[in-house]
């Protein structure tokens, strides 16, 4: 297909070349683009994603958004920043990885970056602060809806049950470090799963 | 100098340590910023609405923020770049051995802890988010008959039935600072406040 292609529109390789580097600059600035209007972040970004990068434009397909999707989920980091980057890397290699992710975090960058240099100026006003006393309430019903969400998808098999209300427990009532608390959990699941294969090849 | 790498290495940590989309980075992010002495409490609670009604993540948006603040623009980007490194790095890598990552056993074994987990994580980071609104001065009896924790508490349920019934978030944002207002204003004018 590549081959034809090129051979159609030109016999060197050149214009390949150039055809890449373009490629990179529109990552960066469909990625700004994505960045730029998605409030909230996470999955608000993820039909945005695929109208942009999928349906409009053939860089990848569907089922391969959906496989992105799934490893943004289960490595770490902000969904936006894993999928601009393998987005990237797969239509237009490292610059590609580059430019996408560059341009999905410079909105963010320079939005807070000019919000920071008067937010604290405003903070003592009356009137902020009042509005801000209910904006918090707000945010925790947010929160909640959130947690809500995720609960949804939860697997609710006992061990998945046992290691939540762990987390829960240690990361609430003790003072030990989210760092361990995660490393724990991430060990457990690893023999909860181990097991449960081991069942699964005997049974 | 040294300012500027606490800032990159700690939002390091976060980006490394935090696995699944939206608020999973919350309970390390408190935790940290919290030691750190980069924000209060409320500070945090705060920022996530100015974070709800701006473009982009939540974990990019604090990280910019907290920089901004300590250190300014260098301290910004510092941070920033931080948060993003493992992703960048992680995501390279899987995208490289892409089908290895799928079949591979430890990964599904990793993720079989870490996603209850973060849901536990974040339920915790939760109730600690509900005390500092709450009972901003701390657990006592005196704060329930405190005007704002009635306040906060009708504003909490109301704006809990809207998000269920699918409200923008900007505009359970916007709704909650308009009845923070009112009532502010409101409980002066009766003098319930100073």
């Amino acid at each position: 297909m590549d081959s034809e292609k090129q051979q159609a529109d030109s016999p060197n390789t050149e214009p390949h070349k150039t055809a890449d580097k373009l490629l990179a600059l529109k990552l960066f600035a469909i990625f700004f683009k994505i960045g730029a209007f998605t409030f909230g972040g996470g999955y608000a970004m993820i039909p945005i994603i695929e109208r942009e990068t999928a349906e409009k434009r053939d860089w990848i397909n569907k089922d391969e958004l959906i496989d992105i999707i799934a490893v943004s989920e289960s490595t770490p980091g902000p969904i936006a920043i894993n999928s601009a980057t393998f987005i990237g890397y797969r239509t237009a290699g490292l610059p590609g990885s580059i430019c996408a992710t560059l341009g999905v975090v410079l909105p963010s960058f320079i939005i807070i970056l000019l919000i920071s240099t008067f937010l604290s100026q405003f903070a003592n006003y009356k009137g902020v602060i009042y509005a801000f006393n209910g904006i918090r309430a707000g945010v925790l019903a947010l929160i909640v809806k959130a947690l809500w969400s995720m609960a949804q998808k939860f697997p609710k098999d006992i061990p998945s049950i046992v290691i939540a209300l762990l987390a829960f427990i240690f990361a609430a009532f003790t003072e030990i470090n989210i760092l361990f608390i995660i490393i724990g959990c991430a060990l457990l699941g690893s023999a909860v799963y181990f097991f449960a294969q081991r069942r699964a090849r005997k049974g | 100098m040294s300012g500027l790498f606490e800032l990159f290495f700690t939002f390091f940590k976060i980006g490394l340590f935090t696995i699944g989309g939206g608020y999973a980075m919350l309970p390390l992010v408190q935790q940290e910023v919290l030691e750190k002495g980069w924000m209060t409490a409320e500070d945090i609670v705060n920022f996530i609405a100015v974070s709800e009604s701006t473009p982009g993540p939540f974990a990019i948006n604090i990280a910019t923020y907290i920089g901004s603040e300590t250190h300014g623009i260098a301290g910004s980007a510092a941070a920033t770049l931080g948060v993003v490194l493992p992703s960048f790095i992680i995501i390279l890598i899987v995208a490289k051995f892409y089908s290895a990552f799928r079949k591979s056993k430890v990964i599904g074994g990793v993720m079989t802890g870490l996603r209850p987990a973060v849901i536990g994580m974040i339920a915790s980071a939760l109730l600690s988010l509900a005390l500092t609104v709450f009972f901003p001065a701390g657990l006592s009896l005196g704060q329930f008959t405190s005007y704002w924790f009635w306040v906060s508490l009708v504003t909490f349920a109301l704006m809990l039935v809207l998000v269920f019934k699918k409200l923008h978030p900007i505009i359970i944002i916007v709704l909650s600072a308009g009845i923070g207002l009112a009532c502010g204003y409101a409980g002066e004018y009766m003098q319930l406040i100073q």
